[in-house]
């Protein structure tokens, strides 16, 4: 089994209980913005998608990338703005005036 | 700088990212430090975007920028969506998220071969076949959710639909190996790829609206693993650490919406849900159920003192939700105690009330969870349902051979008085029959749930206040 395969199962394995750690603790509140939240998180694909659309190794490859640019930036983008937006609406009584 | 300073500095900004990340989710535990999360999730993206537009290996930038350009003209406008389309916005940025994943793992097969390692192979094979199914499947889901006249929305089912389903993902499974066994049989990966395509939509069909939660959840989970494989692919840490925080924030989720719907989680892995059968074969004897008007209401609701509205799906259908707020207005001013009692499935995707109630204005603090609200439920004066119907069940505490025994209910009936906002008296999603309807201390108040709550609120302000 290759090393880099061990060190990514390390960081996966901690992550993975990081995140059921973290998300256990979510108030049900908030689950929509969490998702979107975690969405927008999850775009980070897109610098994966920068480099081989930037590589410009095969014509193929430059468009598949290029077209997973746009969909994971639309998610960045789209997901912050979504969960923005669900947030500020989120007062409580005595917030409100 | 050297090229290996660069490498280093982008090496720093992805570690700052992947704290950024996990200080985000922390945040977003509570609605008042909710808003600092997301700042901070903003500024490790966009420092992660821009550090990867240095890296060494990216040498043509134009189309780069030009793809983020319309990533960002594409993103904008599905942020700006109305609350009630959130469900089928979610759904589509799976289909956007795991669409990005596959295709860079697609990309990376077909740069790498014939240089493909059995391991790798096995790799991309898996995260390609996870992504594709995801990107399908989320598709499906969303059309659903957005009424798409050619989706089928009346989950499909058949005989032996389990069978097909497992037999078309043991043959993705299957060609994943094979491409691994013979990796010169390039021409098996796009066959991969369209067995993983059509499993994705043969997931999703079968599934009815109520239990979309689940399936939004689970392939959010879908979509986030599939990104963490592309890190194992790509050995980028900063995608493993963000994959598998958004595929545990989905299972997580799924798990959460199973408990509330009494599913056992392997039922749902295979996709095996949805099966809720219509054959409620209850010899249907004459029950009389008790009506009342908007005038009735109102006056049981002004002399309350404490009133519990219990709202599902049927309230965002009918736009009910501003309507609800002057309610809420209303009966808060005269002095009494209003809060909402929310099902964890009430909905199409987890907090979905909440989201469209909080829109409306409504306090935070007035959105009980189920439990909190149940300890309440005996010493309340009225429960209004509006829209809500299996998840007020109360078979599902009391009759063994109903098919939603088990399932976790908000105990309306304690109340003292019981008032529920329907169409008519056709059964729910599950097609169960609500006995509560037909409960002594129950009034039906039969009509569209906006119309009808804004005629209760008409003879609130007329009658008292002024």
């Amino acid at each position: 089994m290759p090393a880099d395969f061990i060190s990514s199962l390390f960081v996966f394995i901690l992550a993975a209980f990081l995140g059921f750690e973290l998300i256990k603790r979510v108030s049900p509140l908030l689950h929509t913005p969490l998702m979107s939240l975690t969405n927008a998180l999850d775009a980070i694909v897109v610098v994966a998608a920068i480099i081989i659309a930037g590589q410009h190794e095969t014509r193929l490859s430059t468009k598949l990338g290029l077209i997973a640019v746009a969909a994971s930036f639309s998610n960045m983008v789209g997901g912050f703005v979504i969960t923005d937006r669900m947030l500020s609406m989120f007062k409580t009584g005595k917030a409100k005036k | 700088m050297t090229p290996d300073q660069v490498l280093q500095i982008i090496d720093f900004t992805y570690i700052a990212a992947v704290i950024g990340f996990i200080l985000s989710l922390k945040w977003l535990s509570s609605p008042v430090t909710a808003m600092r999360g997301v700042l901070i999730g903003e500024i490790a993206s966009g420092a992660a975007v821009v550090a990867t537009l240095f890296d060494a290996r990216v040498t043509e930038h134009k189309w780069v920028i030009i793809a983020l350009i319309i990533g960002a003209g594409i993103g904008v406008p599905l942020g700006m969506v109305k609350m009630t389309a959130v469900p089928q916005r979610t759904a589509l940025s799976h289909a956007f998220g795991a669409l990005s994943a596959a295709l860079v793992g697609i990309s990376e097969y077909y740069v790498g071969v014939p240089n493909i390692s059995k391991f790798e192979m096995a790799e991309i094979g898996l995260e390609v076949v996870i992504g594709s199914l995801t990107v399908t499947g989320s598709l499906i889901a969303a059309g659903k959710l957005q009424e798409l006249k050619w989706i089928p929305q009346r989950p499909i089912v058949y005989k032996g639909q389990n069978y097909v389903s497992l037999s078309v993902l043991s043959a993705a499974v299957i060609l994943i190996v094979l491409l691994v066994l013979y990796p010169e049989k390039t021409f098996l990966f796009p066959i991969m790829v369209g067995v993983a395509l059509v499993f994705g939509i043969m997931l999703v069909t079968p599934i009815g609206g109520a239990d979309m939660p689940t399936v939004i959840s689970l392939l959010n989970s879908y979509a986030g693993f599939s990104a963490s494989l592309l890190g194992f692919v790509l050995q980028s840490k900063v995608l493993v650490v963000a994959g598998a925080l958004d595929g545990a924030s989905g299972f997580i989720l799924s798990v959460i919406m199973c408990k509330a719907m009494n599913r056992s989680f392997t039922n749902v892995l295979f996709g095996a849900f949805g099966q809720v059968q219509t054959s409620a074969t209850h010899a249907k004897e004459e029950r009389v159920v008790k009506s009342a008007s908007p005038e009735d209401a109102a006056s049981i609701l002004s002399a309350a003192n404490r009133v519990v509205i219990v709202p599902g799906y049927g309230m965002a259908v009918a736009q009910a939700q501003h309507k609800v707020r002057e309610l809420y207005d209303i009966l808060t001013k005269k002095g009494i105690d209003v809060r909402f009692g929310i099902h964890p499935v009430a909905g199409r995707m987890p907090g979905h009330m909440n989201v469209l109630l909080a829109e409306a204005d409504i306090p935070y603090d007035k959105l009980m969870e189920m439990d909190v609200i149940n300890s309440d439920l005996p010493q309340t004066d009225v429960a209004l349902i509006i829209g809500a119907n299996d998840v007020t069940n109360p078979a599902a505490r009391t009759d063994q051979s109903s098919p939603i025994y088990g399932m976790p209910i908000i105990d309306v009936d304690k109340a003292r008085t019981v008032m529920v906002i329907k169409r008519s008296m056709a059964a729910g999603f599950a097609g169960i029959d609500n006995p509560l309807y037909y409960l002594d201390h129950t009034l039906m108040l039969f009509g569209d749930a906006k119309k009808f709550v804004s005629e209760i609120v008409q003879n609130l302000s007329g009658s008292g206040g002024h």
